[in-house]
């Protein structure tokens, strides 16, 4: 079909434009896109944020609910993150059951969101082995543009942060309270096309990468998680060259989940 | 009223006829329509309707998925009606329920009336609503904001689709229903216009009304609906009108 040979052609132009360190958009390799982050976009959520990288939109909102620890952490309250890659955010979608891609998109923002600790499960507990919260953490994809997994973890940390505990509503206290965040993870994505590797990609060069890997840092000057994608491999000179990168990208946009505004 | 549930029922209507956000018994909630809301979609449109926000996207004349659908003599039409976990007060898990796969039904062939489908053979017109907050009249809502992404993706249309729910509230017929209204009134009729035609393509009603009503019911939905309209194309107008030539003033 006519879509693939355009899909060809594009990727040739966008590993063209790499080799001279030029980008589609105009961008240098070390470039992310206009970030803007809006919390508090959906009331019916106990937490919630807007994030648009370029023309990628993602929309994260939190549910906190009472449930029961697990048995092997009668101590803590439980974390769920799930990522739905809806068919109404790229015309490359179906819609079914989740696609490898969501569900990939799920668990390395679930992974950075536990191994940073971001919330203390402890405070999250109400009465151990017995009454605890559950939070969820919904991500919903509005538009599909390229780089979801570093615009669905800032939506999701931005919600965290400015979430707040529906005590009130459940019986559990005598009023609401917020759901305090203890650190910040920002990952940080990076494809490399042909041998350049730029940071924040659109869905065209994702399309065109030979290899994709991401990087969360936190803001205590540790990496949290990490996850290669794609076809495509990196030297261990790249990956030491690739989080040097992701630190000081992760500090800029760790800014707008604080502040939650562009 | 208010038998059912220990819930203590709220005052729905004042006596001078007032509603719990103050509005009289034929006033519709602040709507504001933004066409082209989306990058991706070839056509979408983002609708807050009262604390109502439903995105809305068009993909397609394009293939048909599963090919089984496919119609030899015109577009077959489908929709997704779905709600985002956080978009109501319980978290609903996520995917399509019952409810929703019932939704959508009813809007794809509300949409099936106004389509010039048989321009299209062999292809698929895929229509995704989602809800992102919910208070009641989501369906209304993503009808209107797929029927101004229809039109933002250029599909040729007989007319746009605005739609509305009408109520009993206390005892009154009343237009635009919010949360509470529908939880606790007493009917609940959403019905979408052809406003060429004046003929309604999606109507549905649940509670308990007479017939006379029902009239009333109807007439006050078909006036919203005429209101609900003349937004839909402005909010188009909007995005495609052509300004004044630039730099006429310097």
């Amino acid at each position: 079909m006519s879509g693939e040979v355009t899909a060809e052609i594009l990727t040739t132009h966008i590993l063209d434009l790499a080799a001279e360190g030029k980008r589609l958009d105009g961008r240098t390799p070390d470039e992310y896109r206009r970030i803007t982050v809006e919390p508090g976009f959906v009331v019916s959520a106990d937490g919630s944020a807007l994030v648009r990288l370029g023309d990628t939109a993602v929309l994260a909102g939190i549910k906190l609910e009472p449930g029961k620890p697990f048995p092997d952490t009668p101590n803590a309250g439980v974390l769920s993150t799930n990522a739905e890659l809806i068919p109404l955010s790229n015309p490359t979608f179906e819609p079914g059951p989740p696609q490898p891609g969501a569900i990939e998109v799920s668990r390395v923002v679930d992974r950075a969101i536990r191994a940073a600790e971001t919330i203390d499960l402890t405070r999250l507990c109400v009465t151990p082995s017995e009454k605890c919260w559950t939070c969820f953490t919904d991500v919903h994809v509005l538009d599909h543009s390229g780089n979801l997994i570093d615009a669905s973890l800032l939506a999701a940390v931005t919600a965290l942060a400015h979430a707040t505990v529906p005590a009130k509503r459940f019986g559990i206290a005598e009023a609401d309270y917020p759901l305090e965040v203890q650190h910040f993870p920002i990952e940080c994505t990076f494809v490399r096309l042909g041998d350049t590797i730029v940071v924040d990609p659109t869905f065209d060069e994702e399309q065109a990468a030979q290899g994709r890997l991401t990087v969360a840092t936190d803001e205590t000057g540790r990496i949290v998680a990490m996850q290669k994608g794609l076809v495509g491999a990196f030297s261990p000179d790249d990956v030491k060259e690739i989080v040097g990168r992701a630190f000081v990208h992760g500090e800029r946009l760790r800014a707008f989940a604080r502040g939650g505004s562009a | 009223m208010g038998s059912v549930g220990a819930k203590e029922v709220p005052v729905l209507l004042t006596p001078d006829g007032r509603r719990i956000d103050g509005r009289t018994l034929d006033e519709l909630r602040p709507i504001r329509i933004e066409a082209g809301a989306l990058h991706q979609a070839d056509g979408s449109a983002f609708v807050e309707w009262g604390a109502n926000k439903v995105m809305a996207a068009v993909y397609g004349p394009r293939e048909v998925h599963p090919r089984h659908l496919q119609q030899n003599n015109k577009a077959v039409i489908q929709c997704r009606y779905n709600m985002a976990a956080f978009s109501v007060d319980e978290r609903k898990r996520p995917g399509l329920d019952r409810r929703s796969q019932e939704i959508s039904k009813v809007i794809a062939e509300a949409f099936e009336s106004v389509v010039f489908a048989e321009e299209y053979p062999r292809t698929s017109i895929d229509i995704y609503i989602e809800v992102l907050q919910a208070n009641a009249g989501t369906r209304c809502a993503g009808l209107v904001a797929a029927s101004v992404a229809l039109a933002d993706a250029g599909i040729p249309m007989v007319d746009l689709l605005p739609a509305v729910a009408v109520g009993k509230v206390g005892g009154a017929i009343a237009l635009d229903l919010r949360k509470e209204e529908d939880n606790y009134g007493e009917a609940d009729l959403p019905m979408a216009l052809v406003p060429q035609s004046g003929r309604l393509v999606l109507l549905q009603m649940e509670g308990h009304m007479t017939e006379e009503e029902l009239a009333r019911s109807l007439d006050l939905g078909v006036q919203g609906c005429r209101t609900i309209y003349e937004k839909m194309k402005a909010a188009l107008r909007e995005r495609y009108a052509v300004g004044p030539p630039a730099g006429g003033a310097a």
